[in-house]
């Protein structure tokens, strides 16, 4: 058991184990605030800014990157791509994770946190987030479908093993199909505000824009946990990782060209040219998050590079929150009048809910052995 | 039986300031605004006067035709009425606030001070409906500058004071087309841009834009689990083909091997690598 902790990656937390904890300190008196005295006293939310960091930033940003998930597993599953296999583990955690800080933060988010289940019993079929809702609960049960997997061979309950790999498959697709429809839909939903959201976001593409993005980032995660992973070297084979970072470089390169040609398409393209807030605020998340990641991965140097790869994945990532953050805060801002700034307690919260997605993939990482060993073929050996 | 949709027509050059609109709404709804001095809506005031110039605007929920609030809220909570009304059912409503995003005219307000928050905003007294009275506001008017009754005649009204005196009006029913039409309708003197009102919201309903998005579901898990259960078989196929050509070619290689006599350590690598 000792031996093996030696030469699986760890995903160690170091000093950030206290910042970590601070932060989920301080998120606990903020819920206590929220809750007794509703939201207006911890969140600059209003009238004309409904929606907030907690929506743009850890439930947009957290699906999106929840999006490792079923791009790993239709990648190894149903496209049999095989050598990914050993990233399976870690993504499907991490899809986890993200997909359970983001219904947190939805229960923190709503008014009425009490009454989150009420989807289930309350339909209203014509409504894309009531779509949303039912996709996340159900690829929520897909992905724990897919981990208890990892939970009954640590326990050592084969016959239990051996029924999650016989549904493994269509688990998958179910997931596949449900992920396809959320990230879209979640897109979507600002299709219902035309006169509000900016000429530079606002497009009837934007649920093939958030599908394939989605894509891109579920890529890019891998890297950037392969390598917060791996103490000298990432925690996955510098191999798998390049070929993820060419898979990354061209999905971005399919999102960068319908992102081009749409604006061009609707006459906006000069928009994007102007000294305009909007116009700034548009070239940082397509630069970040698609030109310089790809430029930089022209570079063979840098391609082949572990740090190379981290650098141009963690763009692509910071690239594509700030997109959700403008698709639903900036955008608005011109037609709301005004500014939204998030309170210090909104900002608190939306770390918190990070940090607790962050020691959850620590211990789960440990538990359910998500990393490959190093440098053995020889398979598990305790 | 069809029910003859209802509304509200509010004309602004009738309009004299006087608040006793205002009043009864808070009064009626039980609503903390001070109707004397609100302008603007919040969660304590449905509906409020805006000075504009020598005249006075109202303000409030517009309970559109085909309202975008009542077809975002995934719980339902938000409802037409086919009299009219925009109803809100606070038991249902979770506080998503997509109601807020998805409102043209940015007229729902929420209670952020509250523990148990609501949307606030006008139903067209949905209640007072329900025994048979006119709306609160309509009722408390003096001046009939806010008016109660069937849409249509409201709307024919209007068209007829237009007609009547074009000095005094802009020529538009704002509200007539607006979205798809809304329940109630403004008569202006100037066009309404100059009230701070949206004026070009198009006459589609917006709800078009996104219920084809739901509409699509059936045939999007239909046409993904063929085309994912496709790739799956090509893809196994592909590799199931590959092992069979990669079996076949070191069987020739062992066969090859052995009839010129190698060495057996030799040929259980050959064995292993395939």
């Amino acid at each position: 058991m000792s031996s093996i902790a030696h030469d699986r990656p760890q995903f160690r937390l170091g000093f950030w184990k206290f910042v970590l904890m601070a932060l989920i300190a301080a998120g606990v008196v903020v819920a206590v605030q929220r809750w007794s005295q509703g939201l207006g006293a911890v969140s600059n939310l209003s009238d004309r800014y409904p929606w907030g960091i907690w929506k743009a930033f850890n439930v947009l940003g957290g699906v999106a990157i929840g999006g490792a998930g079923f791009t790993i597993m239709g990648t190894v599953y149903v496209f049999h791509a095989r050598r990914f296999q050993p990233i399976v583990k870690a993504a499907v955690l991490m899809a986890f994770l993200a997909y359970a800080s983001a219904a947190a933060t939805l229960f923190f988010d709503i008014g009425k946190s009490w009454a989150i289940w009420h989807p289930i019993v309350f339909w209203n079929h014509e409504s894309i987030l009531f779509d949303v809702s039912w996709c996340l609960m159900l690829y929520m049960t897909v992905l724990l479908l897919e981990g208890s997997g990892m939970l009954f061979e640590r326990l050592g309950w084969l016959k239990l093993v051996r029924i999650q790999h016989a549904i493994t498959l269509p688990a998958v697709m179910v997931g596949v199909l449900l992920s396809t429809m959320h990230q879209s839909s979640l897109g979507a939903l600002f299709l219902i505000s035309p006169g509000k959201l900016h000429a530079l976001w606002y497009t009837p593409w934007l649920p093939v824009l958030f599908f394939v993005s989605a894509i891109a980032l579920g890529f890019a995660m891998v890297i950037i946990l392969a390598r917060l992973a791996g103490k000298d070297e990432p925690a996955i084979p510098m191999p798998i990782l390049g070929d993820v970072a060419r898979v990354m470089v061209a999905i971005l390169g399919v999102f960068g060209v319908i992102r081009v040609f749409d604006l061009a398409q609707r006459g906006v393209l000069g928009l994007a040219f102007d000294t305009t807030y909007e116009a700034m605020m548009f070239q940082l998340e397509f630069v970040l998050g698609v030109v310089l990641p790809m430029a930089i991965l022209a570079v063979p140097k840098i391609r082949a590079s572990a740090s190379g790869l981290y650098v141009a994945a963690a763009m692509v990532a910071l690239g594509f929150v700030a997109n959700r953050l403008n698709v639903s805060i900036t955008g608005f801002e011109a037609a709301q009048g005004g500014h939204y700034v998030p309170a210090v307690a909104e900002v608190i919260i939306s770390l918190a809910v990070v940090a607790m997605a962050i020691v959850g993939f620590h211990f789960g990482a440990r538990l359910l052995r998500v990393f490959p060993e190093r440098g053995n073929s020889w398979g598990r050996a305790g | 039986m069809t029910i003859e949709p209802v509304g509200l027509l509010f004309d602004m050059t009738r309009c004299g300031g006087c608040r006793e609109c205002v009043k009864a709404c808070t009064k009626s709804h039980g609503l903390a605004a001070n109707p004397e001095t609100v302008t603007e809506l919040s969660a304590d005031a449905r509906t409020c006067i805006r000075p504009n110039g020598e005249y006075n605007v109202r303000d409030l929920c517009r309970n559109c035709l085909s309202p975008s609030c009542a077809s975002v809220c995934p719980v339902g909570a938000l409802k037409k009425d086919e009299r009219g009304p925009v109803k809100y059912d606070a038991d249902k409503c979770i506080g998503c606030r997509y109601c807020m995003v998805a409102c043209p005219f940015n007229m729902p307000r929420y209670e952020w001070k509250s523990a148990v928050p609501r949307v606030q905003k006008c139903d067209l007294c949905v209640d007072r409906l329900d025994r048979g009275e006119p709306p609160a506001c309509a009722a408390a008017c003096r001046q009939e500058a806010t008016v109660f009754g069937k849409r249509k005649d409201l709307i024919a009204e209007a068209h007829r004071r237009i007609a009547e005196s074009p000095d005094e009006y802009h020529p538009h029913v704002y509200g007539e087309h607006e979205v798809g039409g809304t329940s109630v309708l403004f008569l202006t003197p100037y066009p309404v841009e100059e009230l701070g009102f949206k004026a070009s919201l198009g006459t589609e309903p917006l709800p078009d834009l996104t219920v084809v998005v739901p509409r699509r579901i059936p045939a999007i898990v239909l046409c993904g689990g063929a085309a994912l259960s496709a790739v799956w078989w090509i893809t196994r196929r592909r590799d199931e083909v590959a092992a069979a050509e990669n079996a076949a070619a070191c069987a020739a290689h062992f066969r090859s091997r052995n009839q010129h006599g190698a060495s057996p350590r030799e040929d259980v690598d050959v064995e292993h690598r395939a």
